[in-house]
């Protein structure tokens, strides 16, 4: 292994280890202000909202690509699906789009 | 006694691996990607798995390999690397009010293992969340990440490429199955991820923002906002009342 890729690794593991777990060693936790305990409350969902787009509309060559796996994901989690079950029909879908539209 | 103790301890732990059963899976594709797509940068199999192993992080790690590729210098691929990762700083915090009570040994340790799956598994339960649990959580998708990694820098090249290109949608897929259960139960989620959703969406087609960046900020603003509609909302009722 080359000393260059052997640093490298080890410096983007510490800058990436650094911010997951600083919080847990500034804060005890439930010491923070009520209002600041709500935004922390709602930053899940949000972040759900940004880790999906726009990254799930540049996945294909088009939009639409998609904007199918989206859909076909979100009827299932609708139906109430395991998520297990979600990921792997989006999967399959977009597979047989693939290979029979397109 | 002594038995039942043990249980308590297991239970949380075991049900934890259960609830990652999903990022399991849904890292599975992406990690072969990663294996395969090393290999094609050049990396050699011990650094490909060593990387997966010591940072863990998808986005970042796909974004090193092309800026490995690009020849980019190490201090800006790891410049790029903190900040394409500081998001975890606010999922960490939000973590840390959920979760239990517990010695700052073992929370520094499965704190490594805190990614947006892991997270968003973990944060979308209702109540206090034990240490077991998240344990649990993030080992199976850790083992999962390494071991895809390595496979797919062996095999990854040989898989058909339809489904290579559609296992992309892997991990969104779950990020949608993990939200639509909780929008159903509340028009405030649906704000939230709607309100973050929009704000990601501008940064990132205006390039006002790199990627790191603009997941923290829209998050940011949309929890913040949301709230603060929330109060002035609940205000108003009660002075009607």
């Amino acid at each position: 292994m080359s000393n260059e890729v052997l640093w490298l690794i080890i410096g983007m593991g510490l800058v990436t280890y650094l911010p997951r777990v600083a919080p847990f060693l500034l804060f005890k936790g439930k010491e923070l202000p009520v209002f600041v305990q709500s935004v922390l409350k709602n930053v899940p969902y949000a972040t759900l909202g940004a880790l999906i787009f726009p990254g799930i509309l540049l996945i294909g060559e088009s939009i639409w690509y998609g904007l199918l796996g989206a859909a076909i994901a979100f009827i299932v989690a609708y139906i109430g699906a395991n998520v297990v079950f979600v990921v792997l029909s989006a999967i399959i879908v977009l597979s047989g789009y693939s290979l029979f539209i397109s | 006694m002594a038995e039942l103790l043990l249980q308590s301890r297991e239970v949380p732990f075991r049900k934890g691996l259960q609830a990652g059963v999903s990022i399991a899976i849904g890292y599975a594709p992406v990690a072969l990607t990663f294996g395969l797509l090393a290999k094609t940068t050049g990396l050699t199999f011990i650094e490909t798995v060593l990387m997966s192993m010591v940072v863990f992080a998808g986005a970042s790690q796909y974004m090193a390999l092309s800026l490995i590729s690009l020849g980019t210098s190490i201090f800006e691929i790891i410049f790029t690397t903190f900040i394409v990762n500081i998001r975890h700083f606010l999922m960490s915090t939000a973590l840390n009010e959920k979760a239990e009570d517990d010695s700052l040994i073992k929370k520094a340790l499965y704190s490594f293992g805190i990614t947006d799956e892991s997270f968003s598994v973990i944060a979308t339960k209702d109540g206090v969340q034990k240490t077991g649990f998240i344990l649990g959580v993030n080992i199976i998708g850790y083992m999962s990440w390494v071991t895809f990694t390595a496979l797919g820098f062996v095999v990854g090249a040989s898989l058909p490429h339809v489904l290579q290109e559609s296992m992309a949608v892997a991990l969104y897929a779950m990020f949608i199955g993990l939200l639509v259960p909780s929008m159903k139960g509340s028009l405030k989620v649906v704000y939230l991820a709607a309100v973050a959703a929009a704000l990601n969406t501008i940064f990132t087609f205006t390039g006002a923002l790199s990627t790191g960046w603009s997941i923290v900020i829209a998050t940011l603003m949309s929890s913040v906002l949301i709230e603060v509609i929330e109060g002035i909302k609940r205000g108003n009722r009660q002075n009607e009342q």
